[in-house]
């Protein structure tokens, strides 16, 4: 991380940033406009428990590839990742542990009251 | 001895230094909204799995159309946005300045479109509180629905709205020539937290919109 020579007191000409060719930008955009519209698309076909994968396989697919390239995290110093993979884990734990209770309540203690909301409205 | 000098603080050695602080600071501030979001993301999953018939039959009384070409809209003003730290990065000013505006408004346009889908929520009744209306079972869990729709898409919104915000507060620096190859972060900043909406409304399209349609 110590890029700053030593032996120079001079402020170094300008920050160390890549700057991403134009057409990573465009391809990424097409791609994304592409997974939209796949998104849309498989929507209307019922493919039983796998909707909920693909429908959230297809948005995690274009945000890394924001948080990539147009965010520049490949190019991006590594405590900058860990950063953002340290917060997915942590909501990945607090929804995981959050369902353990709530999916399995019905079948381990099935006599316990449930989550109720009225049924109707007025 | 260049312009650089003047945009480092004291207690940075370098521009260089001073960048990766900014941005490492940014990220920080991004995972706070991770989280944040990450509790309505919470609230929406438990209340899905505990009412699946209930999500789908309200999901279907959202506008899929205007919900895809809202997507395309802040993916296009993403790019722009992309392109904005580009010009800044090479010191391009007029170009920095025109997308940025044009950030701003695909931004807009985005709004104005979600303005239209609330409109058309209240004069269905579809707004939760004592003039929810609801034809069929489970109205109360339709409510719970929309009540998560206009949290989440809400939130979304004002985040967008303080995006535009600063976005503007950055055509007025751009115009007094104030970034250029040498200093650019508040653009790169800038351009990260409105990836970040991006990518939350990448989420929240399939999952408020596109539930349930086979």
């Amino acid at each position: 991380m110590q890029h700053h020579s030593q032996t120079s007191a001079q402020p170094t000409a300008a920050p160390a940033t890549h700057v991403v060719p134009l057409s990573v930008y465009f391809v990424i955009f097409g791609t994304l406009l592409l997974l939209t519209g796949t998104t849309v698309w498989v929507a209307f076909y019922d493919l039983g428990p796998l909707n909920n994968v693909v429908a959230l396989g297809i948005a995690a697919t274009k945000a890394t590839l924001v948080l990539l390239y147009f965010m520049h995290l490949r190019y991006s110093a590594s405590l900058n990742r860990m950063a953002v993979v340290g917060a997915l884990a942590f909501v990945v734990l607090m929804i995981g542990f959050t369902l353990s209770d709530t999916i399995t309540r019905p079948i381990l203690l099935p006599a316990a009251p449930q989550f109720s909301l009225p049924s109707t409205s007025k | 001895m260049s312009d650089t000098a003047t945009h480092v603080e004291h207690h940075f050695d370098s521009a260089e230094q001073q960048q990766e602080a900014a941005t490492l600071g940014m990220w920080v501030f991004l995972v706070n909204e991770i989280m944040f979001f990450g509790g309505l993301f919470l609230v929406y999953v438990v209340y899905r799995t505990l009412y699946p018939a209930a999500f789908v039959a309200a999901s279907h009384h959202l506008d899929i159309t205007l919900g895809a070409i809202n997507t395309t809209v802040l993916i296009a003003s993403s790019l722009t946005m992309a392109l904005s730290v580009h010009s800044a990065q090479l010191g391009k000013r007029r170009l920095l300045i025109l997308f940025l505006v044009l950030t701003i408004v695909l931004g807009a346009i985005f709004l104005g479109i979600k303005g239209v889908e609330y409109a058309h929520k209240f004069h269905e009744g579809h707004v939760p509180g004592p003039y929810f209306t609801w034809e069929g079972p489970n109205g109360g869990q339709a409510q719970l629905f929309f009540g998560l729709y206009f949290a989440m898409t809400g939130m979304h919104a004002l985040h967008m709205i303080i995006g535009i915000g600063i976005l503007t507060w950055l055509i007025v620096e751009s115009a007094r020539g104030t970034y250029g190859p040498d200093y650019f972060t508040p653009v790169e900043m800038t351009g990260l937290y409105w990836h970040f909406v991006d990518i939350i409304w990448i989420f929240l399209f399939p999952l408020l919109y596109l539930i349930g349609r086979h």
